[in-house]
């Protein structure tokens, strides 16, 4: 029989807050922290809007030296692992560190690092170049330092899918434990690329809101006038756990991981298949691994970004999969709040999922004023709702055509 | 002049205070430097005074006092 999997602790570095409670009260106000850019000078770029970590601080989690040698995008994993560690009540030390995973993405990598470096390359020359270079900018260092950090010696890495990273890196945790390769996994993603040449890049693709006169008001999944997702930055890392491992040592259980479900578009670089007919099938597969119908799952923490496509065809894939059911199920954009986290964002709404579930409330998508003919759906429109879900779904679409869905399912005995 | 210079870019490289950092410890075996710190600490030599340090040369600098010296006489060419 295949192992049970569950969620036994959480660990936040976001724009919204850095404690679970924190997150939670602040997504379910609907406080934004989307704002005027501060880490630069943005007012060259037609973008000037971010959701930005502005408070983070890790030296009581990570050295001074050791920092140094750390992008930002790996400071905030090894700071949300550890902080998921603690939460869990798991004590390391009786732990057979074998059995520990570290599985942590990251849609980039270390995009400031690589302007830094680049800057000096061209201005001083190749002998100048840091001999951290490569070690601070590859993806996978968030995975390789949390699990230094961390003293886990079992699988170690992270899905790159855009920004699917943190979901694929969750549903590929999921498997790590039930196949028994790891008995917990630190799993999730982190992101840090509001940096120039980062917010650059998504300005000249036309993909982000250009609403920087009203910053609170930008990120606005499903509406009318909606024009684009926030940047975000930050890092998400839930503990997944065996259940008998979890059930032993007394552990408080957010939420039963039921279901993994991945597919490709094969279509488009960045625009969603006709139909989101991708992120159908990802929907579909999670609701079949997971072993449950259509009908017992009561809410779904969409991808909904706040571009004119995504919102649109997430909502196609949904009625696609759900028939009528779509339109009783509840479907939030979190990111209305935190902005897009790409290569976190599922991470982080994995525990907001979880937390759906766990503290029966659902979050809701802010911003929602015009209702858009083609996204017809509940989208629990700007106040939270206290509801007793018994399975929830959290998607992420990535760039490259990669759609993932995790399930996840309320705590029970059975 | 070179000497509080070279011990505060040690400290802050290899972050620890500047009191640690005395002539007569040892980059690798009392500070703790790895490879890649002693990489980008030479550079930063180099950055800072404006002179070459060959790669035969680094391998035998081994405490602060050294590379004070090695600096001063480089400096006094």
């Amino acid at each position: 029989m295949t192992r049970r999997v569950v969620v036994t602790g959480l660990g936040l570095v976001t724009p919204v807050g850095q404690t679970v409670d924190t997150f939670w009260d602040n997504l379910l106000a609907g406080n934004s922290p989307i704002d005027t850019i501060t880490r630069f000078d943005a007012s060259a770029f037609s973008t000037r809007i971010a959701a930005e970590v502005r408070d983070f601080d890790p030296s009581d989690i990570i050295d001074r030296k050791d920092a140094r040698r750390m992008d930002r995008f790996t400071q905030f994993a090894v700071v949300a692992a550890v902080r998921a560690i603690q939460d869990s009540g798991i004590d390391l030390a009786q732990e057979d560190p074998e059995t520990i995973g570290v599985w942590i993405g990251s849609g980039i990598g270390g995009m400031e690092t690589m302007e830094a470096q680049a800057v000096i390359l061209r201005e001083k020359g190749p002998d100048r170049v840091s001999p951290f270079f490569v070690p601070m900018l590859i993806a996978n260092m968030a995975a390789g330092q949390t699990s230094i950090t961390l003293g886990a010696k079992g699988p170690c890495g992270g899905p790159v899918s855009a920004c699917a990273t943190g979901t694929d890196a969750i549903g590929h945790a999921f498997r790590l434990v039930q196949r028994g390769e790891a008995t917990i996994v630190v799993s999730g993603g982190t992101e840090a690329s509001i940096t120039p040449l980062g917010l650059a890049g998504f300005c000249s693709a036309k993909a982000m809101s250009t609403r920087n006169d009203e910053p609170k008001r930008a990120s606005r999944p499903f509406d009318l006038d909606r024009d684009g997702f926030v940047m975000g930055e930050g890092s998400g890392v839930l503990i997944l756990e065996e259940l008998e491992h979890a059930r032993t040592r007394g552990a408080r259980i957010y939420a039963e991981l039921v279901g993994y479900g991945a597919t490709a578009d094969a279509y488009h670089v960045v625009q969603p298949a006709p139909g989101g007919e991708g992120g159908a099938r990802a929907m579909a597969l999670a609701i079949r691994d997971a072993g449950v119908t259509p009908d017992e799952v009561g809410y779904i923490n969409a991808h909904g970004t706040s571009t004119p496509f995504n919102d649109k065809f997430e909502t196609m894939a949904i009625k696609q999969v759900f028939g009528d059911h779509a339109y009783r199920l509840a479907v939030s954009s979190t990111k209305s709040v935190t902005g897009h986290l790409m290569g976190a964002a599922g991470a982080i709404e994995g525990i907001a999922a979880a937390l759906a579930l766990h503290r029966g409330q659902l979050p809701p998508t802010i911003n929602y004023e015009n209702p858009d003919p083609e996204c017809d759906l509940d989208y629990v429109p700007n106040q939270a709702r206290s509801a007793r879900v018994k399975v929830a779904l959290s998607n992420s679409l990535g760039f490259g055509g990669h759609n993932a869905t995790i399930a996840l399912r309320a705590w029970e005995e059975r | 002049m070179e000497i509080e210079r070279v011990r505060k870019l040690i400290a802050d490289q290899l972050g620890m205070e500047v009191e640690e950092v005395t002539l007569e410890k040892r980059l690798i075996d009392d500070l703790e430097a790895d490879s890649l710190d002693i990489v980008e600490l030479m550079m930063t030599f180099e950055e800072e005074f404006n002179v070459e340090i060959p790669d035969e040369e680094v391998e035998r600098l081994r405490t602060v006092g050294q590379v004070i010296e090695y600096i001063q006489a480089k400096l006094g060419e």
